[in-house]
């Protein structure tokens, strides 16, 4: 069977199974992104925490579901690209936000 | 001298000799999908472009009025949010499993997935207009020229009152925020809407036999296509339903 594919596809055909499994995961993550709204950690845990899930999820989404863990590097690259511009951006976005103002926290009569 | 001529004929030969599922610009059907994909990643990255200026900006003002951005979160509805995201993951399975019958030439599967990835994208954008975005307008909490009068008290969350009274710089900042909201969900919204069109057309040309385990880039690139747009989603619903 896998040399069938081989032949007519040329490339890696995901069984419906690994799908169904990388879908409970995202369930799970999903759940687990609302259940820690309720905990508040502190501003930097609360959206630390949050984004850290959304990305596991962006990953599991990336891998499996648009096939990048079974394709050739050169789609690694242009999958990365995108996200390395990203980091650029919000990098030196933020890095000119973050300095403009002395913090003065907005809870407080300062 | 002749040699050189019978080469070339062999060569011109094995080019008579191609397979019918690859186009002649292409040395094998491996190429050709991955020449397709990689077209396709392209414009995703494109995609990623547009919607990061979006997310950087909203990064960029969250930071400087987080108390407009708790007081706005507040006015979403999370159980909806979480409704919503897992009909969007339900649509992204099931486009999924779209590409893998078109894969191993199940046609009749492929219409069946990409029927029911419609139906739950359809539900998606559905809810969002009648139990999101309506119940906002009706509530004065669109951005827009005289339309935004946030009336605190259907509003969720302590002390909205006293705050959007204490300063009108404050109303302001929770009509940023509102902007914002509407412009990403919109947007997101708006690409739900492309992707419905797209795959009517796929289910037109699937039914008619168009599709099979030789000839699948576009369902399998549309797949690439609502994935992202799923991911693009999956960022937004913290980031909009979730702020404490």
């Amino acid at each position: 069977m896998s040399h069938k594919e081989e032949i007519t596809t040329g490339h890696h055909i995901v069984p419906p199974f690994t799908y169904f499994k990388v879908l409970i995961m995202l369930a799970l993550l999903m759940a687990l992104t609302v259940i820690a709204y309720y905990f508040n950690m502190g501003e930097v845990l609360n959206i630390g925490v949050a984004m850290a899930i959304a990305v596991a999820k962006m990953v599991l989404i990336l891998l499996f579901f648009m096939h990048v863990k079974y394709s050739t590097r050169l789609t690694w690259v242009f999958a990365g690209a995108g996200f390395f511009w990203l980091v650029l951006l919000f990098t030196l976005t933020l890095a000119d936000y973050v300095t403009r103002y002395t913090w003065i926290s907005p809870f407080t009569n300062n | 001298m002749s040699a050189s001529v019978e080469t070339l004929d062999a060569h011109a030969h094995d080019h008579h000799h191609h397979d019918p599922d690859v186009q002649h610009h292409f040395e094998s059907f491996e190429q050709q999908q991955e020449a397709s994909k990689l077209g396709m990643w392209l414009f995703l990255a494109q995609e990623v472009m547009f919607f990061g200026g979006l997310f950087a900006s909203y990064t960029v003002f969250r930071f400087l009025y987080p108390e407009a951005w708790s007081v706005g979160s507040h006015q979403t509805s999370i159980p909806i949010g979480a409704f919503n995201t897992s009909v969007l993951l339900l649509s992204s399975f099931s486009m999924a499993l779209g590409v893998y019958s078109v894969q191993v030439g199940n046609t009749r599967n492929l219409i069946r997935f990409l029927l029911l990835t419609l139906i739950l994208g359809a539900i998606f954008v559905g809810v969002k207009l009648q139990w999101e975005y309506l119940p906002k307008w009706e509530h004065g909490l669109v951005p827009g020229l005289n339309t935004f009068h946030p009336d605190p008290h259907p509003m969720h969350g302590h002390g909205v009152a006293e705050w959007l009274a204490a300063d009108p710089a404050n109303v302001a900042h929770l009509q940023l925020f509102f902007i914002f909201y509407f412009l990403m969900t919109g947007m997101h919204a708006l690409h739900m809407l492309i992707g419905f069109g797209i795959i009517l057309v796929l289910l037109v040309k699937a039914w008619r036999g168009t599709y099979g385990p030789r000839r699948f880039n576009t369902i399998e690139n549309f797949g690439l296509y609502w994935h992202f747009v799923d991911i693009v989603w999956v960022f937004l619903f913290p980031l909009f339903y979730l702020v404490h």
